[in-house]
């Protein structure tokens, strides 16, 4: 399926998995820089970077450094496997090509790609540090567990991105995936950190735009609710977690005193300590329970912290078109401003007016002057407006396109989350029929 | 269906054991509860409470469960080895049900139906149905004690209750306490013994219990008196009855673990439950924000709130069905001490007496007092019996145990069914409308 190019209307989604076939005939080299000319936002085929590159996060290491302000520290890099497809594919099996990165770097490549990519739902990183814990959980980054859910994470987010549309093509991905030096250079180099916009103007075009597209609107209270319902649900499954794991954790105490018990016995002895047993491990298998359930969490994790992208790329649109409201108002001004300096009719109160009546007209060549002055104002703001109109209806077109891969992405990958944590459920019952029945052997047996 | 005549009431007392015959020993052939006697109140009939609800009155030693015991117990062996497990041969039912409030100017009180249904001879008639409240069945008890000193009463369930905490005539309160007078006087019915005492016939067939009760309350004082005044010192008990207190006094403890635990997952589970039901409302709230996940949402929502439903029902059934059994275990264990005391004070008597006639018949070669000789044979008689009943004790606490755990297991076994069965139907409904390559993945586990 081909995606459109994102100046035509309708681009549908994108198919996600590895099933078309590549139309890139570019070498195997990581880049797609063969022809140099990369433009860092669009591209015209579904050809994404993971049909071409096997990617996956293999390990996680703990390593000691100095940091910033030259103070010991210890944290944890992953090991990020790329080999080529076609490599694959073809049956050889080449060492993949490898090196290390630190959740900070991820973190940097992600901001990059928000600022470059503003229309674009930029998949999210895995949590920074644990949270919605209930309490066997470690909230602690050094903890195995964490780290382990941590790099399962991460390399989710590099194949959600590894297979976007437009994402994938990116550079400085495709530089995150194999320079390992120098890497953090390059990002800062860009100055995309200058680009990014500032939470004050974002915050104030919210406030005071006027005429946004009621789609975008509508979008982003979506984007609240997807938020709000998501972190609500996190937050009641721990505290359900912890509470079932307190009723299996009881049981426990069963199998030890029926062990006790079973000692004065002489019939009934070998079915209690037998049943015991049992009680026993119906008590420990809460662990493996709760162990499997955090995957159900961390799925929906990825979806409360996919709202607050959702959210920005909604807010870009309020300053999109903010910025245009604002140009177009300047421009409003000018002309008007124009007017009054060309008919000498004073329509609105000016202050220039104000000046004339008090200390009378002003000499023509003045008048000339300003006039000519405005002139030029006017011309770059109607550029301005121009662009700023061009920059609003793009982002607005290529936005809705991502937003609508978004959702079909968002509903698919939840249903199949509920579904599994339904079957993750039923296997829960089933062990605990198998636990009780047991345990109703040993009984009869008594 | 006729029973050979017994040989007439059978009471414990000066006899040994050995020579007491057993009252239907004389039977020719083992009867086996014919259909006529199956109709048995005890067995199919569907007592009500007051509001109509049926009452489900089973207890080991009723008709239909010993049907159950059958199929339960492959270990007939173990039955037969007791001398009084004649399950054929059993010709006294009774059932205690149908509770109904009486409200009186001076008071308010519960009264049970007591229905009897017997082939014996001692009594007049072959069905008796009499309504007793509490009060009566205590007096049998105190009776029972009075009369029957050396064999172990079952023990009624508690008498005083705080009148702020519990309220009295509460469904769940009321049907616990019925199902425990009705297992007492199954008990009591049961025994050998015991059974044909006549303050149980009085209490099964009378009218009006006269129950004078201010005798009976002389007759216990004057047992308490005696025990003190009695004050000999035991010198060696026989190893056998202290293993029984000692047995007694592990398993008591070893209850009270069991009721502490027991509680302590009511509780938590109620806890669990609260947590629960948040959790579901979320997955509502969330489905009325979405399109395509609404239903699958919306699913999810529904089978926690089953879940909870259930989860509530098991929760309920523990306290009402599980404690009430342990506890009432704990009050028997508590009278059969009682019971070993007193065979130790009897003993003490003996031998204290037995000391004492030793000693006048060096110094004046009188004969042995015929007191002494009756002490010799209460202590034996008390002996006998104790170790009968304790055998026969230990076998229903068998049973009884069975039942109660193997009844804890298929409660739980039933929630987990319920909740995977429910999963199973929306997680195939979602399959269906969605994603069939999940679908082989589910059918997977669905299966058994």
């Amino acid at each position: 399926m081909r995606v459109g190019s994102p100046a035509t209307s309708g681009g549908r989604k994108m198919a996600e998995d590895g099933r078309e076939e590549s139309v890139v005939s570019d070498d195997d080299s990581d880049y797609l820089g063969a022809d140099g000319s990369l433009s860092n936002t669009m591209v015209e085929e579904g050809c994404t970077l993971l049909r071409r590159m096997e990617i996956c996060v293999a390990e996680a290491e703990k390593r000691s450094g100095k940091n910033a302000v030259n103070m010991q520290e210890t944290f944890t890099v992953y090991l990020i496997e790329t080999r080529p497809m076609d490599a694959v594919a073809e049956g050889r099996n080449p060492a993949p090509d490898s090196l290390w990165r630190r959740y900070s770097e991820f973190e940097l490549l992600r901001s990059n790609l928000v600022v470059t990519y503003p229309y674009i739902v930029v998949p999210p990183l895995p949590e920074k540090r644990a949270e919605f814990v209930w309490h066997k959980l470690s909230a602690d980054n050094m903890d195995p567990d964490f780290v382990e859910r941590r790099r399962v994470g991460l390399e989710n987010f590099l194949l959600r991105v590894a297979s976007h549309p437009v994402l994938s093509n990116d550079k400085i991905l495709h530089h995150f995936l194999t320079e390992e030096n120098g890497w953090k250079e390059v990002v800062y180099e860009t100055g995309f950190q200058a680009k990014a916009d500032s939470r004050l103007r974002a915050l104030s075009a919210t406030f005071r735009v006027r005429n946004t597209d009621k789609r975008f609107m509508d979008m982003k209270r979506y984007s609240d609710e997807l938020q709000s319902h998501t972190s609500q649900l996190l937050r009641a499954r721990a505290r359900v977690a912890d509470r079932l794991y307190g009723v299996f954790k009881v049981h426990g105490n069963y199998g030890r005193v029926f062990s006790e018990w079973s000692a004065i016995e002489k019939e009934m002895g070998d079915g209690l300590q037998s049943a015991g047993h049992h009680m026993d491990a119906y008590a420990a298998s809460i662990d493996d329970i709760l162990e499997e359930e955090e995957h159900y969490a961390d799925q929906l994790k990825e979806y409360l912290f996919y709202a607050e992208a959702l959210r920005a790329v909604c807010r870009k649109h309020e300053l999109t078109q903010f910025e245009l409201e604002v140009a177009t108002q300047d421009l409003i001004s000018k002309k008007q401003q124009r007017e009054e300096l060309a008919t000498g009719i004073v329509r609105t109160f000016s202050f220039k007016g104000m000046t004339n009546k008090l200390f009378g007209q002003e000499a023509p060549e003045q008048r000339e002057a300003r006039l000519k002055l405005l002139e030029e104002l006017i011309a770059e703001g109607e550029e301005a407006v121009k662009e700023k109109t061009a920059e609003c209806e793009e982002h607005v077109e290529r936005a809705w396109v991502d937003i609508q891969r978004f959702e079909e992405q968002k509903d698919k990958d939840l249903q199949e989350a509920l579904i599994n944590y339904a079957v993750m459920q039923i296997n829960m019952c089933k062990k605990g029929i198998q636990v009780w029945s047991n345990a109703k052997e040993c009984f009869l047996k008594m | 269906m006729s029973v050979g005549a017994p040989r007439g009431l059978a009471s414990s007392g000066q006899k040994p054991i050995a020579e007491i015959l057993h009252p239907l020993s004389a039977a020719e052939e083992p009867l086996s509860p014919g259909p006529d006697v199956t109709v048995n109140v005890g067995g199919d009939k569907e007592a009500v409470l007051t509001n109509g609800t049926p009452v489900e009155t089973s207890s080991p030693t009723s008709a239909s469960s010993l049907f159950n015991r059958l199929q339960l117990d492959d270990d007939l062996e173990a039955d037969a080895r007791d001398p009084y497990a004649s399950m054929e041969t059993r010709d006294l039912f009774v059932t205690v049900d149908d509770p109904k409030k009486h409200v009186s100017t001076m008071e308010t009180y519960i009264t049970y139906r007591v229905s009897t249904k017997t082939t014996r001879i001692e009594f007049d008639l072959p069905e008796y149905s009499v309504r007793r409240r509490y009060q009566d069945f205590d007096w049998l008890r105190i009776k029972l004690e009075d009369s029957q000193p050396t064999h172990l009463i079952p023990p009624l369930p508690e008498k005083f209750v705080m009148k702020g905490v519990v309220d009295r005539f509460s469904e769940e309160f009321v049907e616990t306490r019925m199902k425990a007078l009705d297992k007492f006087l199954k008990r009591v019915a049961d025994h050998p013994v015991l059974s044909f005492n006549p303050h149980l016939n009085a209490f099964l067939s009378a009218k009006d219990l006269n129950k004078r009760q201010g005798l009976a309350l002389l007759t216990k004082v004057g047992e308490s008196v005696k025990h003190v005044a009695g004050g000999y010192k035991l010198r060696a008990r026989p190893a056998e009855f202290c293993a029984m207190g000692e047995y007694l006094d592990t398993f008591s403890q070893k209850l009270g673990t069991i009721d502490r635990i027991a509680q302590r997952i009511i509780k938590e589970q109620s806890e669990y439950l609260t947590e629960l039901r948040e959790y579901g409302t979320v997955y509502s709230s969330w489905a009325g924000s979405e399109e395509e996940l609404r239903r699958p949402l919306e699913g999810v929502a529904g089978c926690v709130t089953t879940c909870c439903s259930s989860l509530e029902e098991q929760s309920e059934n523990m306290s009402q069905d599980f404690l009430p059994v342990l506890r009432e275990y704990i009050l028997y264990i508590e009278s059969m001490k009682n019971v070993l005391r007193k065979r130790d004070q009897s003993q003490a008597e003996y031998e204290g007496r037995l000391e004492a006639a030793v000693l006048r018949k060096q110094e004046d070669r009188t004969p042995m007092p015929v007191e002494v000789e009756k002490c010799q044979d209460k202590v034996e008689c008390f002996n006998a019996d104790l170790k009968a009943d304790w055998e026969r004790w230990q076998s229903n606490k068998r049973q009884d145990f069975k039942q109660l755990l193997t009844g804890m297991a298929d409660k739980n076994i039933n929630y987990y069914e319920k909740v995977r069965w429910l999963l199973c139907v929306i997680t195939l409904h979602a399959a269906k409308t969605w994603a069939l390559n999940i679908f082989g993945k589910i059918l997977l586990s669905c299966d058994h």
